[in-house]
């Protein structure tokens, strides 16, 4: 019996120790150096760090009030007017920008706004001056509310499809019309889920790296996270990073712990079923009006996708797709997302079985350190973001003089992290209903270990286990954040050889570049997405 | 104000590959309870009238004009559901005066009269309560009042009292008595409960498989000439 206990716990705690040292390592890495050059740590404090620390918060506040105002908007549309006929088109367009990779959000933006973009003529025109492109705060703002504003959007209208279909029937039998109709009915709705949705996009925007790497330009439009990267790769200056880090933790410990107080979900939920609930068609004015939200939406929403797909087919992709560079980057980029998805389900697994078993052994006393630290380990990833951890390892691992050689192993062990809060959540319900059956009859039938793993639990859980890993594989795909820090000539991933392309004004090579990876991203989340819904 | 007739002629409605036919009437300031099996379709008769569903084809027939095809707000009815007939965030003063503007714009009288809709369903001095405040039966007292204010000729209770206790039960059909005596609209209740329809109800409908399959005078249903199907009904209520 003491085996099987400790069977199904000791997974749990080596995957906490992993986490654990993953995380700890990094803050390691950074005090050391604070220790090391206390003076320059210190020094770093100065205009420039205001500046940036300003205009992170800044760009993070903008973002969230024009996601979330145009989400209500967009939201109470889409609720009222049921009988809109790409309502359904809408509601799934709006769920693909989270399943794009920033960095190929950043170049849509580009090529449909910037200087040489598909409207830069037209705005020449207009504006009368050679149009300069969206760079700076602009182009911040448009990719963040591009990603945010369906998100908002769409859990606005989670929300509002909440409302008691009596209260509905109310409203019609009493005759309340859009005015009061919103103040009475859907205000309150979207009011109860205003605080968790906006500090959602706030924390999404003031952790940030890739959109304002690409779209923000020097020192004007810098956040703490590109600071560090720049401190880093550009100038050497690690008693800076160590001081911008800091000031970076310190943000987002404050955000987590505010959005805790108002029990607000920080990793977010990738797919939200909106579910399509018999609904209202307004009629005569307020369905004019209505349906040109949606219009507006639909077009804010579908001009950088469409951007992508136009300027990624100008591209030479049969040239492109003969690279030796590419191909080496597609080869390397899938073997590490692969490994990132296989760590993060295993590790997910692990904490999820280990806190259930702790559950179920303590019967009705409270949990424990260990069980919460199970159920609660994976958030620490969101109070130390990637960058962060990547930085404080950066900084470590200079002292042996391999930095680069470690980037395979720091791309897989973050990404693979970073993706657990989301892998946990597709996990956890699965595994812990199928626990609520089987627990008894595997304990009678003395079922256990592998066995169990195979028979029991296997079969209910194969579903959502895919589901998470293909979650983690296409975040793990897209993303350009540790892979800034440790990339070179040896070790480089797609969204790092797009950078690179980008950097060297390739602009064809980049857009080609980013059809395949958004694509292949997109390919991985709609099948997360199938498979999680199969499973419902 | 007094009720209205109800008439429905020929009408049929389909939803969920359930069908649905209703042909009856009911005389103005009737009181008539609706009963049947679940599943049967006394909610859905009570939304046809209501105007919540629009019938394939049809008459529904309320004081002689067709309202077949009217949007609920027009319907001369005011109905009240088992729960959330209040909006949690608003007091109860507001849930009860939304029944005379929806827009809640009121004048000194509609003040007054809404003041005293409250208190005559018992409810004085609590019009700044909160409906999540409320006990169960006090939250229908409240869709009671607005009822009042709202003053339409048919009033369709749909199981309004079904997660109330019996002496609450008791209390709350003896207020829709005497609210029937002061006001004689006409009433239909959706109700599982035969002792509820027996104490209040002057006719009956009985409703099985979509169609309404007897009625009568209540006094003929709760005798020794009940109509077999409705014996069979209570029977099995009464064992299960």
């Amino acid at each position: 019996m003491t085996a099987s206990r400790s069977l199904r716990t000791a997974p749990g705690a080596i995957a906490l120790g992993a986490v654990g040292l993953l995380i700890a390592g990094a803050i390691a890495g950074l005090v050391w150096e604070a220790g090391a050059d206390w003076a320059g740590a210190a020094d770093a404090f100065d205009a420039y760090l205001f500046r940036v620390a300003r205009f992170t918060l800044w760009q993070a506040i903008l973002s969230t009030v024009l996601s979330v105002i145009p989400g209500i908007l967009v939201a109470r549309a889409l609720a009222r007017q049921a009988d809109f006929p790409g309502r359904a088109v809408i509601v799934w367009l709006f769920g693909v920008p989270l399943a794009l990779p920033a960095i190929v959000v950043a170049l849509g933006v580009l090529a449909l706004l910037g200087r040489a973009g598909i409207f830069a003529d037209a705005l020449t025109a207009l504006t009368g001056d050679s149009w300069p492109g969206i760079y700076g705060l602009s182009g911040i703002l448009v990719a963040h509310v591009f990603f945010n504003m369906p998100l908002a959007a769409r859990l606005f209208l989670e929300a509002l499809n909440a409302v008691p279909a009596d209260h509905r029937r109310l409203e019609a039998q009493l005759g309340i019309g859009p005015i009061s109709a919103f103040r009475l009915i859907e205000w309150p709705a979207i009011r109860a889920a205003l605080p968790g949705v906006a500090m959602l996009i706030f924390m999404l925007c003031v952790t940030s790296f890739t959109i304002v790497l690409i779209l923000g330009g020097g020192p004007r439009a810098t956040t703490l996270e590109v600071a560090i990267y720049q401190a880093l790769r550009f100038d050497f200056d690690p008693a800076r990073a160590v001081t911008l880090t800091f000031i970076q933790l310190v943000l987002t410990a404050a955000i987590v712990i505010a959005a805790a107080r108002l029990g607000a979900s920080l990793s977010g939920e990738a797919f939200v079923s909106v579910s399509s609930a018999r609904g209202i068609a307004a009629r005569g004015g307020e369905r004019l009006l209505n349906v040109l939200v949606l219009l507006l939406g639909l077009v804010f929403v579908a001009g950088p996708m469409t951007a992508i797909v136009v300027a990624g087919l100008r591209a030479d992709l049969t040239r492109l797709a003969g690279e030796a560079s590419v191909q080496g980057a597609v080869a390397t980029s899938l073997i590490l997302a692969i490994a990132a998805a296989v760590f993060s389900v295993i590790l997910s697994l692990s904490l999820v079985s280990a806190r259930r078993a702790l559950e179920l052994r303590r019967g009705t006393r409270r949990p424990g350190l260990f069980e919460t630290s199970t159920d609660q380990g994976a958030a620490l990833v969101l109070v130390v973001p990637p960058i962060v951890i990547g930085a404080g390892w950066f900084i470590l691992l200079r002292h042996t003089g391999s930095v680069f050689a470690a980037a395979p192993f720091m791309v897989v062990a973050v990404n693979a992290v970073m993706a657990m809060p989301f892998a946990m959540r597709a996990i956890r319900p699965a595994y812990d209903s199928a626990s609520a059956r089987h627990e008894r009859l595997a304990a009678q039938l003395d079922i256990r270990g592998w066995a169990r793993l195979r028979l029991i639990d296997w079969p209910p859980l194969r579903r959502p286990l895919a589901t998470a890993f293909a979650f983690a594989m296409a975040l793990s795909l897209g993303d350009l954040g540790v892979i800034a820090l440790f990339g070179s000539e040896n070790v480089q991933t797609l969204p790092y050889l797009l950078l690179q392309r980008m950097g060297a004004y390739r602009t064809h090579d980049a857009a080609g570049l980013a059809l395949m990876l958004g694509a292949l991203c997109f390919a991985l989340m709609m099948i997360a997405d199938w498979l999680s819904r199969r499973n419902a | 104000m007094s009720g209205a007739n109800i008439q429905c002629r020929a009408v049929r409605f389909s939803r969920a590959g359930m069908e649905f036919t209703f042909d009856f009437s009911v005389d103005a300031s009737d009181i008539v309870a609706v009963m049947g099996p679940s599943g049967s379709g006394k909610s859905t008769l009570l939304d046809l009238i209501a105007g919540f569903e629009t019938p394939q084809s049809g008459a529904i027939r309320i004081g002689n004009a067709d309202v077949a095809q009217l949007p609920p707000a027009q319907r001369p009815v005011s109905m009240v559901f088992q729960e959330n007939n209040l909006f949690g965030h608003l007091d109860v003063f507001s849930n009860v005066a939304l029944g005379r503007s929806p827009s809640l714009k009121l004048d000194d009288e509609d003040r007054a009269d809404v003041h005293e809709a409250i208190e005559r369903v018992g409810l004085a001095g609590k019009d700044k309560r909160l409906p999540p405040a409320l006990s169960g039966g006090e939250r229908q007292r409240v869709a009671l009042a607005r009822v009042l204010v709202r003053d339409r000729p048919v009033l369709l209770l749909d199981e309004p009292f079904a997660s109330l206790g019996p002496a609450l039960r008791r209390e709350m059909v003896e207020l829709v008595q005497a609210l029937h005596a002061e006001r004689g609209m006409t009433v239909l209740m959706a109700t599982h409960h035969p002792d509820d329809a027996e104490r209040l109800a002057t006719r009956m409908i009985y409703v099985e498989e979509g169609a309404v399959a007897a009625q009568g005078p209540a006094a003929e249903f709760f005798g020794e000439d009940a109509p077999d199907a409705f014996q069979r009904y209570l029977g099995s209520e009464r064992r299960g």
